[in-house]
């Protein structure tokens, strides 16, 4: 049965990196020769997928006001991948207990002391990071720790691609499925909860897709990086539209040109991949924020001085 | 055997709010102690009471966002759960308890009131965008934005709204639900007198409708003017009665709000738009 299924997964991986080597095919020799490569092939679907998953749930990181959460949730996912490997265990199951466990604990923190939501968050997710850290160290190589926090995208093989495959599907589903709860939940609590919504039902299930986002990511940008690939396209699109669904297309459409553009200078320069992606993504969040249509600063300013203009002439208007 | 139909109509229509010895707190700290309340369906109740009296607590348990220390709730004889999940209760928030810079305009905000409903929609309805919602939904909606006034602005950003306009959305939404229970948590504060009439008048029409409005409001002019009785409380209940036997000095000042006027009418605030 495991076996039909990986054949099948792996059927599936060969079909999308066939298709992707025909939309390859078409660029410019320059752009395409580093895709010739199996192990870019490889990457180039691994990271595409992310940038996807992570852009389609950052908007709800972004608009939740979570991004301290999901930095603290990726962190504490460390000790989870840990214990999962000692079992013997998938560690997507690892990683989103022990995320589920730090966002309760964070949660009990805040309501039973005078602890506030920033300190709670810190001392709960430190604390699980440390224990990952120190788990790691005994039972993996330094290499091994090294490629958890900050990812390897190049040396993605068949079994990290499916999780992300898988990872990324079921994400798309549960937002395509559950968007007006989700909407809601994140709109207005309050009022999801006088609809009759389970609202925690809805926190904990937005919680598990951050896990299972930042379980897929681990191998591309790295447990530390992934954050700010939760928190980059969301910002980014926030900036430039006022409906939710634009903002997810547009969302999704930064994290993948991040992505991308990311891994090939990674390539051509030889620097780290995470990093790489992490840079493009804060350059597009860069110019976005000079030149958004609305809320962009060239926007703003033009707009300030326009009504000084305006000003100026009443007053003059005034004096004669 | 069947029964017959009589009995059905002697047995008395049960309140739309009832709360039997209920107890809160915050923190250790006591919001509401032994409270009984009976609220009556169809009427329109304005609650009155100083800052931190347990006036937005006690929608917060009927919302079922707090838990209450002891004591029992019911909604129209039923169970406050059950009843938000037929969608039989509305709530209008707080201005500043939504989050206006969200990426969504007036008229998808006001949809958001039929979401509760959309549950009974066929299931391939669900999957599709709420834009494409069955038709009848849309309908009450854009009824829902005529009544306050904001067809106009139904494809502006929520973020670009001036403080009446938040309201009336607000409102709107609120109504969309076509619920039997409306609960509005200060509806009349930091509106100007344009917005505040047509609320007021809008609820009026609602309460000849058969709803029944319970509002949390400072404004003891409107309460006069408009609410069937007024609900004084400070932790506990004061008093309950006709506005005109609740809202004199002696009674005031004995919901600890000794020195209150009416508020002061301030000047209505610049829109933004006209």
């Amino acid at each position: 049965m495991m076996e039909i299924l990986e054949t099948l997964g792996i059927g599936l991986i060969d079909a999308l990196l066939w298709v992707l080597m025909l939309g390859v095919g078409l660029l410019p020799d320059t752009l395409a020769e580093p895709f010739s490569y199996s192990f870019m092939q490889r990457a180039l679907l691994t990271a595409i997928l992310v940038g996807a998953i992570c852009g389609l749930l950052s908007c709800f990181v972004v608009l939740k006001r979570w991004s301290l959460l999901g930095d603290a949730i990726s962190h504490a996912v460390l000790p989870g991948v840990a214990i999962a490997y000692l079992l013997g265990w998938p560690f997507f199951i690892g990683a989103f207990i022990a995320g589920a466990l730090t966002s309760v604990g964070i949660g009990a923190l805040e309501r039973h002391t005078r602890l506030k939501a920033d300190a709670a968050m810190g001392l709960m997710f430190t604390a699980a990071f440390a224990l990952g850290v120190v788990i790691i160290g005994k039972i993996a190589t330094n290499t091994h720790l090294m490629h958890i926090l900050f990812g390897n995208v190049l040396g993605v093989q068949y079994p990290a691609l499916l999780l992300t495959l898988f990872s990324g599907l079921l994400a798309l589903l549960a937002v395509w499925a559950f968007y007006r709860p989700l909407l809601l939940y994140t709109f207005d609590p309050m009022q999801a909860q006088a609809l009759g919504f389970n609202t925690g039902l809805i926190h904990y299930g937005l919680i598990l897709l951050l896990t299972l986002t930042i379980v897929a990511s681990l191998e591309t940008v790295g447990i530390i990086l992934v954050v700010a690939m939760l928190i980059t396209p969301g910002a980014t699109a926030h900036l430039l539209t006022e409906r939710l669904t634009t903002m997810m297309m547009l969302s999704v459409a930064v994290g993948v040109t991040a992505s991308v553009v990311g891994l090939y200078l990674s390539f051509r320069l030889d620097v780290a991949s995470g990093g790489a992606i992490v840079l493009v993504a804060a350059a597009l969040f860069l110019i976005t924020l000079l030149l958004a249509p609305r809320h962009g600063l060239l926007a703003r300013w033009w707009r300030a001085k326009r009504l000084k203009i305006i000003d100026e002439k009443k007053f003059i208007n005034q004096d004669s | 055997m069947r029964k017959p139909d009589v009995v059905l109509r002697l047995t008395p229509k049960p309140m739309a709010v009832e709360v039997k010895h209920l107890s809160a707190a915050y923190d250790g700290q006591p919001v509401l102690e032994d409270v009984d309340v009976a609220l009556p369906t169809g009427k329109w109740t304005a609650i009155i009471g100083p800052n931190g009296a347990g006036k937005s607590t006690l929608f917060r348990i009927l919302l079922g966002v707090m838990k209450p220390l002891r004591g029992e709730v019911t909604v129209h004889g039923e169970d406050p759960a059950r009843q938000r999940r037929l969608g039989h209760i509305a709530y209008m928030a707080q201005q500043e308890a939504v989050e206006w810079d969200f990426p969504i305009s007036v008229q998808d905000t006001v949809l958001t009131g039929r979401f509760g409903h959309m549950r009974g929609d066929p299931w391939w309805r669900q999957m599709l965008s709420p834009r494409w919602a069955e038709p009848h939904h849309w309908k009450v909606v854009h009824r829902c934005l005529e009544a306050v006034n904001m067809q106009d602005f139904a494809h502006r950003p929520i973020g670009a709204l001036s403080g009446g306009q938040k309201k009336r959305v607000l409102l709107a939404r609120a109504l969309a639900q076509e619920a039997r229970l409306l609960l509005l948590d200060e509806p009349l504060a930091g509106v100007d007198t344009a917005s505040e009439r047509l609320i007021l008048d809008l609820l009026a029409r609602q309460r000849a409708a058969g709803c029944t409005v319970v509002m949390v409001t400072h404004d003891m002019d409107s309460a006069r003017r408009y609410a069937d009785q007024v609900l004084l409380i400070n932790r506990t209940i004061v008093g309950m009665g006709a506005p005109d036997n609740m809202l004199v000095d002696e009674m005031l000042a004995r919901t600890a709000v000794a020195g209150w006027r009416p508020v002061a009418r301030r000047d209505p605030p610049l829109e933004a738009f006209p």
